[in-house]
């Protein structure tokens, strides 16, 4: 039993818990993931560490809630009780290179994902730039303190409520039109997202890292649920992820295998709004 | 072995007799439900089948078992009625009667070799071991009396029945073990791999709580290599020997075109889904499984006889199983195939597929399969297979489950500089101490030998208890 020693409402639709979880808190690193399970009948579902504490043994985690066990987890609340917490699991990011000039994009819930990451590249010295894109201005995420570490951010709103309208990839395509040097560019978000960004740095070829969100059962290699073609080659995004080359994925794939419950949730989904869900706790 | 051992009636042959049968749920009830298919033998029908057994002079069927156990004493004990001393018997060198006795490959073990089944069908030592383990858990075990503690701790890593069995021969020698478990209950492919019809879980159940009653911890949640180290198990918090039983975990695919289509699973996932996760209690429990009308398992073992029968009682309406040799080379269990084969699964032999074929949404349509012939044996003494030119066909499909083995897990390895792997990325180990390249740091089980049995696992987990105590005495 792991308890929830905070709770904060990012946005309407998102949350942030900080978890007790000493022995991940003690060894995890940016990048990897959390596998959770809520209660006896809840599903594994795998999270991002947000950010961790080694002292206080903590682990923050961002989510937006999307379906039946993301709604289950916002309704919790501090002093209540997640039933297992499993990691810290994938690989780190490599964050302590110097590359140059980074780009850090988040989408969505992606920038809470992001922002950890794009810290440790500014860190390890860096110059950091960051864009920050949701679909209208309450929900994006982060800003005050993605501002703080950047040298350079930008906003983008798909309604144009905040920032520039359009698209993360507007911003990104301009940097690179401007002929800016630009040494990697790292993304998280939504899986459509993700697939244009790398569409965008295709051409000049700039290295750029995604963070793939494969629907995963274990989380430990056990189950090829997660699978994933990368290069050609068939990949285990839990073991040897989730960051990969996003020149290398097949989205087209991932998007379809992420589809592949979508009538099983929707009747979770239902089930939960009916159910206890309706009543927030 | 032409004689017929030591009773043989001279003069009039009786004929053949066959194994008292067991009470089995019929194939058109069961198929609607996940509750076990064979109900075990009443005491009475275990009488009955005990007496037949010959209590030869020189039995045969303790050496066709992989931990020896006294066949011929507990079927002895069978016969006088005693039935809690039977199971006492057993458990001398098998911790686990009432798994092993439903699901180990009897036919070619214990009972392949019993001198009454050169005339007759075999006595059915896996029926009658199955009786007194699940006559003496209803009747409630005493424990054993456990020696003082030594004062060491050991790690085990994995609670499949490797890892069950070491620790429980390590805590019976006083020892302080602790299991380390990736997932949140523990029994390894005993919980999450042989599904309830075949296993019920309260049995698996049953069995760790026993272990926990003699004092063994297991921490869940875990995954070693991840939160802890084995080395940081040994240098840091005081573990003087490890264990590693984690298993044979990651699926294996063809290297044919559409694998990834989204209604292709490996067996690992689908069963997963629905054994560990609950899955066939979808909405109650959250874990949906995805099944269709026509599916196809590749495979000819019992992963995917499991796969294949859990498809029927999901509610899948044709069910196909696709081997590329021939029945006669099936590695499933023979009751296994038997029942699959009761249930209306469809065997189809001396097949390949070549290509899953899938809808624009990533969906399967179908597969293409080639027909195959058998060659010369290859080096496992099987026929190989070879393809028939020219003899593609495609299946009518919409899903498809991979059951074509495992590979060994990297996370352990990966993260245990020193530990030397095959290349096959099995660990290898010394065989009498089964102890890995790493003093102090032993392995058993799948993780050793690949995908192969509970009882072998339980064999080698037996045997690196005996290793860890020489080791740690030493
Ligand atoms: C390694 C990894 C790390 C992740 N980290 C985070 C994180 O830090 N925060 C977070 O909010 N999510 C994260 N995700 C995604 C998260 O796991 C899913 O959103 C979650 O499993 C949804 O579960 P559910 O039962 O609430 O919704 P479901 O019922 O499973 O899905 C409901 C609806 O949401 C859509 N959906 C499903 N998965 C996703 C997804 N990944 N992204 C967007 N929409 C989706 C589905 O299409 C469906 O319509 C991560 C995924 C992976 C693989
Ligand atoms: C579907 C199916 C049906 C089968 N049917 C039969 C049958 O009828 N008869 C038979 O004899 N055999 C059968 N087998 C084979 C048999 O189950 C295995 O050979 C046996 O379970 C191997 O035991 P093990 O202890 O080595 O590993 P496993 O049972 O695989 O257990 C390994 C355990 O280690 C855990 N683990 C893995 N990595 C880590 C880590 N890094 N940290 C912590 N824990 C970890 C896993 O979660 C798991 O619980 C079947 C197998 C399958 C998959
Ligand atoms: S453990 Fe298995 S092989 Fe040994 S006697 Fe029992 S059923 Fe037969
Ligand atoms: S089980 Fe078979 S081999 Fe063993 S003692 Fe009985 S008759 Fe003989
Ligand atoms: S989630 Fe099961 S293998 Fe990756």
């Amino acid at each position: 039993m792991y308890e929830i020693v905070f709770k904060q409402v990012l946005n309407p639709v998102t949350k942030m818990l900080v978890v007790r979880a000493p022995d991940i808190a003690k060894v995890c690193k940016p990048g990897q993931f959390v596998m959770i399970r809520v209660n006896e009948t809840g599903e594994r579902i795998p999270l991002t560490i947000g950010d961790f504490d080694r002292k206080k043994g903590e682990i923050t985690i961002v989510f937006q809630e999307v379906g039946k066990t993301t709604k289950l987890l916002g309704s919790l609340e501090k002093g209540d009780y997640i039933l297992d917490f499993i990691g810290p699991l994938g690989r780190p990011s490599e964050t302590e290179k110097k590359y140059g000039t980074v780009v850090a994009i988040g989408g969505g819930c992606g920038s809470a994902i992001v922002y950890p990451v794009a810290r440790a590249f500014k860190e390890a010295g860096n110059y950091l730039i960051t864009i920050n894109g949701a679909r209208t201005m309450d929900l994006l995420l982060y800003r005050k303190q993605m501002e703080k570490i950047s040298d350079e951010f930008y906003e983008t709103t798909d309604d144009g409520s905040c920032g520039v309208h359009g698209f993360v990839t507007t911003v990104l395509s301009e940097l690179i039109q401007s002929n800016r040097q630009i040494d990697l560019v790292f993304a998280v978000g939504p899986a459509p997202m993700m697939k244009f960004v790398s569409k965008t740095t295709e051409a000049k070829k700039i290295p750029t890292i995604v963070s793939l969100n494969s629907i995963m059962v274990d989380g430990t290699g056990m189950c090829g649920a997660c699978r994933v073609t990368v290069g050609g080659q068939m990949k285990f995004a839990c073991v040897d992820g989730p960051e990969f080359d996003g020149h290398q994925v097949d989205f087209n794939e991932l998007l379809g295998r992420l589809n592949a419950y979508k009538t099983y949730e929707a009747e979770s989904d239902k089930r939960w709004a009916s159910q206890a869900g309706g009543a927030s706790k | 072995m032409s004689d017929e051992g030591e009773s043989a009636p001279k003069k009039e042959r009786k004929p053949p007799t066959k194994k008292v049968p067991i009470p089995e749920q019929p194939p058109n009830v069961r198929i609607r439900n996940f509750d076990e298919v064979a109900l075990g033998y009443s005491a009475e029908q275990a009488l009955a089948e005990a007496e037949k057994c010959m209590q030869c002079r020189n039995p045969k069927c303790i050496s066709g078992c992989p931990v020896e156990v006294p066949i011929k004493d507990f079927i002895n004990l069978i016969r006088e009625h005693k039935f809690m001393e039977a199971a006492a018997k057993i458990k001398e060198t098998n911790s686990l009667p009432a798994i092993c006795g439903r699901v180990c490959p009897q036919e070619s073990q214990c009972e392949v070799s019993c001198i009454y089944g050169i005339r007759n069908e075999p006595i059915a030592i896996g029926r009658l071991e199955r009786f007194v383990a699940d006559y003496a858990r209803v009747k409630g075990e005493t424990l054993p009396k456990l020696p003082p503690k030594i004062g060491k701790k050991v790690a085990i890593i994995g609670s499949g029945p490797a890892g069950l069995t070491c620790a429980g021969d390590l805590i019976n020698l006083g020892y302080d073990v602790t299991i380390f478990e990736a997932f949140h209950k523990p029994g390894g492919v005993l919980i999450y791999g042989i599904p309830e019809f075949r296993l019920p879980k309260e049995i698996v159940t049953a069995e760790v709580d026993f272990l926990k009653r003699l004092g063994v911890e297991i921490k869940y949640n875990s995954v070693i290599g991840k939160i802890r180290t084995i080395h940081e198990l040994m240098n840091e918090d005081g573990y003087k020997a490890v264990f590693i039983g984690s298993g044979a975990g990651a699926p294996n695919f063809m290297p044919i075109k559409g694998m990834s289509l989204t209604t292709v699973f490996s067996a690992n996932e689908f069963l997963t889904r629905v054994n560990l996760m609950k899955g066939y209690k979808f909405p109650e429990y959250d874990t949906p499984v995805k099944i269709g009308k026509k599916v196809a398992v590749i495979g000819g073992g019992n992963v995917a006889m499991d796969a294949a029968r859990t498809s029927l009682r999901l509610g899948a309406s044709e069910v196909n199983i696709i081997y590329r040799r021939s029945r006669e080379e099936l590695p499933a269990r023979a009751e296994e195939v038997h029942h699959a084969e009761e249930e209306g699964v469809q065997f189809n032999f001396l097949v390949n597929p070549t290509e899953v074929l899938g809808d624009e949404a990533g969906n399967v349509i179908g597969m293409q399969c080639i027909r195959m012939d058998l060659g010369e044996p290859d080096e496992s003494g099987r026929r190989r297979p070879v393809p028939i030119k020219n003899s593609e066909f495609v299946m009518d499909l919409d899903t498809v489950i991979v059951a074509i083995g495992n590979s060994p897990n990297p996370i352990i390895p990966h993260t245990t500089p020193g530990l030397d792997v095959s290349r096959w990325g099995t660990i290898v180990i010394n065989e009498e101490t089964g102890m890995t390249s790493i003093p102090g740091v032993f392995a058993g089980g799948d993780i050793v030998t690949g995908a192969a049995t509970v009882i072998s696992a339980m064999g080698q987990g037996k045997n690196a208890a005996r290793g860890i105590h020489a080791y740690l005495s030493g």
